[in-house]
């Protein structure tokens, strides 16, 4: 694996080796030490031109428990707020020596063209582009679905997971519409027509605009974060309509499997797309999300740039 | 000077020699038929036709003379094989006065390397608000006929109805980007399957065929013509069928890029590719071909689109619309029309020569290769092949959708008004 760019770019057998990475990473997490020395005298660079303080804490507390250097750049303040382009901050850090660039940017394809056009020569990993992908997250809600439905192991072959809210504007659903996939679940997508994309019926999934018929029996909800200002550009009447419509409160998370679980990528708005007492309730596995992050990014990290020998993570494992 | 070009085939078909004097051709003999000139080119087995005329560059000048000048953007349309091209308004200041145009025209005729005919701006600043001068730049030296906002769409209807009556008096068209502003704001490309996985803003095809629908009724209403840049979608290309079938005064163009590529490309996320309108399906570009064999599509027109360097070199969002077509188009014609069988020569000057200059209402471009007529010519190898190198182009920038890619057919010769601007493939 040269970049992470997008989930299409794993295979089943890829996003496995990565789930199962993790779990031997995360390991490291529950000792009083979290750290290993994996990746000393390597560079991580967190470019950040977007703000996202959870992605961007996750992947750096990944890099620091695998004793990785780390530059934290984020837009705010810095020279891209000057007009430097996405070129020349990246040739600045690659300049500084980096193995790796961690990139979240509003343009979709940013990551994509960091990793094509020639610029620099460092590994990338997408940490969020646009509205086009999010395969970390997809990999981190992958990890949680796993640890709860399959005992930790294998693929989800079998498991319905439906994920709900704007999946026009979501990177986190193109992402793990493609991962979940790959690994044998099926999904199905809710949302009002308005945010569903154009040509949603071609992706690998199932399609319902009626989200109490999409949840009995299902092995786990995912709700995707919806902006209020969503309403203001008609995509749906008022924020009581769509909570009515396509929230997940009590009653319809008892429609889910006996062991069914909820998850959402946050930052959440409760009360719009989740009830309170649903995301602090049983179910609920959104503050797992967060620990499964940082061993998920361990992981990826790990592969991109760890070709060090197996030592260190069966030293992890003992 | 006299020219003798010996042997050329004209409109690929019979060798003849052509000999030009004055200005204007002077003879047209068998083979060997006819006597020495000043300059002796030897056209055997090249194809002749009339100069080509473009309805749709953007020169940039005056205001963003780092993409491209009238004297580099000229050069380029010569070894493109252009005898006349079309600038559009949306220069800065915008070509709404008659002064501008006149400036532009000026320049073009000092650069003395085709013709450029100022497009006038439909509205002051492009802003759509207010009609600008138009009768004014109709009758100034630059002699505009062809007025459009390019670049903006004139969504007001009423606007666009007052504009369609009032050039009615001195001959002239609207020339409609077709985009309707609401349905494409932030678009980033063909909205489709495409489109949603990438996760780019999409352009739906209704946005155009919307405005293109609208257009042709209001042209038919107020009994004037209209005429549409750079049609890309099936949709349209139906509209303006069923549009012409009713007998409405309604002409349109695609771009060489609309004929050749497709949404596709965008999966690099290279601004490259960056366009507006977007490339879209093969469906459409299929459309497209087939209207522009039939004649529903009445020219191939570039939308020549220069960008300095570092305004494609970025993330696809940040990068420019536009694409360079100039020194590229007749290839991509020979390419998808006349290799495939859909248009033969004589379909080639058609449309890229004759019916463009006569929606743009040029007395010297776009005529009949006979004695008498004015020498705007250019000379073809039909069975050249060649490899775009961005860095060996005329035109300033850099910004060729087809690096790399192997080119159908090339320009040996151009002349303008008797005279050659391009020879052995190279500017005189």
């Amino acid at each position: 694996m040269r970049h992470l760019l997008s989930a299409a770019d794993l295979t089943r057998d890829e996003a496995l080796l990565i789930l199962d990475t993790a779990g031997e990473l995360g390991k490291v997490t529950d000792r009083a030490v979290k750290k290993l020395p994996t990746l000393r005298g390597r560079t991580v660079v967190n470019l950040f031109f977007e703000d996202s303080t959870r992605t961007r804490i996750s992947f750096e507390a990944a890099a620091k428990r695998l004793s990785a250097d780390l530059i934290t750049f984020s837009a705010k303040g810095s020279s891209v707020s000057k007009g430097e382009s996405l070129k020349d901050t990246a040739l600045t850090l690659e300049a500084m020596g980096a193995d790796a660039v961690v990139v979240r940017h509003e343009a979709s394809g940013a990551p994509h063209r960091l990793a094509h056009s020639g610029w620099i020569d460092c590994a990338v990993i997408n940490a969020g582009d646009g509205t086009h992908e999010h395969p970390t997250q997809a990999l981190l809600d992958a990890f949680t679905l796993r640890h709860h439905l399959s005992g930790g192991e294998g693929a989800l072959d079998g498991r319905r997971v439906v994920i709900v809210g704007d999946v026009l504007h979501s990177r986190v659903a193109r992402s793990n519409v493609l991962l979940l996939h790959a690994l044998g679940a099926s999904v199905t997508l809710v949302a009002p027509p308005t945010l569903m994309p154009v040509g949603v019926q071609t992706w690998p999934c199932e399609v319902s605009y009626d989200l109490d018929d999409a949840l009995p029996g299902a092995s786990a909800v995912m709700m995707l974060r919806v902006q209020r200002e969503r309403m203001n550009a008609a995509y749906f009447p008022s924020t009581h309509e769509y909570s009515r419509r396509y929230g997940l409160d009590t009653r319809r998370a008892s429609l889910l499997a006996d062991d069914g679980i909820v998850l959402h990528p946050g930052p959440m708005n409760r009360g719009m797309e989740i009830t309170a007492d649903v995301a602090d309730g049983q179910r609920s596995v959104i503050v797992e999300q967060v620990t499964n992050g940082v061993n998920v990014r361990m992981a990826v990290l790990y592969l991109i740039l760890g070709a060090r020998a197996e030592a260190d993570l069966t030293e992890a494992s003992q | 000077m006299s020219v003798l070009l010996k042997g050329a085939l004209l409109y690929g078909e019979e060798a003849v020699d052509v000999v030009i004097a004055e200005g204007r051709i002077a003879g047209l003999e068998p083979p060997g038929g006819a006597s020495d000139g000043d300059l002796v080119v030897d056209a055997r087995s090249l194809v002749l036709l009339p100069g080509l005329v473009d309805l749709h560059t953007h020169l940039r000048e005056p205001g963003r003379e780092d993409a491209e000048t009238i004297q580099t953007g000229s050069a380029a349309a010569a070894l493109g094989g252009f005898t006349a091209v079309h600038a559009m308004a949306n220069t800065q200041p915008v070509a709404d006065t008659a002064g501008v145009v006149e400036q532009v025209w000026r320049r073009g005729v000092d650069a003395g390397l085709c013709d450029v005919f100022p497009v006038g701006a439909v509205t002051v600043g492009l802003r759509g608000e207010q009609l600008a001068e138009l009768g004014a730049m109709a009758e100034s030296a630059a002699r505009v006929r062809v007025f459009s906002d390019d670049g903006v769409c004139v969504n007001d209807a009423v606007l666009m109805r007052r504009a369609l009556e009032y050039v009615k008096a001195f001959d002239g068209v609207i020339a409609q980007h077709a985009q309707e502003p609401r349905l494409t704001e932030g678009a980033q490309m063909n909205e489709g399957a495409l489109s949603g996985v990438l996760g780019l803003r999409g352009w739906p095809s209704v946005a155009e065929e919307a405005i293109i629908a609208r257009d042709v009724l209001l042209a038919d209403h107020v009994d004037s013509r209209v005429h549409i840049c750079h049609l890309s979608t099936r949709g349209s290309v139906e509209i303006v069928r069923w549009a012409k079938e009713r007998g409405i005064n309604v002409t349109a163009e695609v771009t060489p890029h609309h004929l050749v590529l497709t949404e596709e490309i965008a999966r690099t996320y290279d601004p490259r590719y960056k366009v507006n309108p977007p490339l879209r399906t093969a469906a459409d570009v299929e459309a497209v071909r087939r209207g522009l064999a039939d004649g529903t599509i009445d020219a191939v027109a570039t939308d020549h689109a220069p960008h300095p360097h570092e305004d494609k070199d970025c993330e696809w969002a940040a990068g420019a619309f536009g694409m360079l077509g100039l020194e590229t188009a007749l290839s991509v014609v020979i390419e998808t029309m006349v290799d495939t069988g859909r248009l033969d020569w004589r379909g080639v000057a058609d449309r890229m020569s004759v019916r463009p200059a006569r929606i743009g209402r040029l007395d010297g471009h776009g005529r009949p290769l006979e004695v008498g007529e004015p020498a705007n010519l250019v000379l073809v190898d039909p069975s050249a092949r060649w490899t775009v190198d961005p860095a060996r182009l005329a035109s300033r920038s850099r910004n060729t959708p087809f690096v790399a890619r192997e080119m159908h057919g090339r320009v040996v010769a151009t002349f303008l008004a008797g005279r050659p601007t391009v020879l052995e493939g190279r500017l005189t």
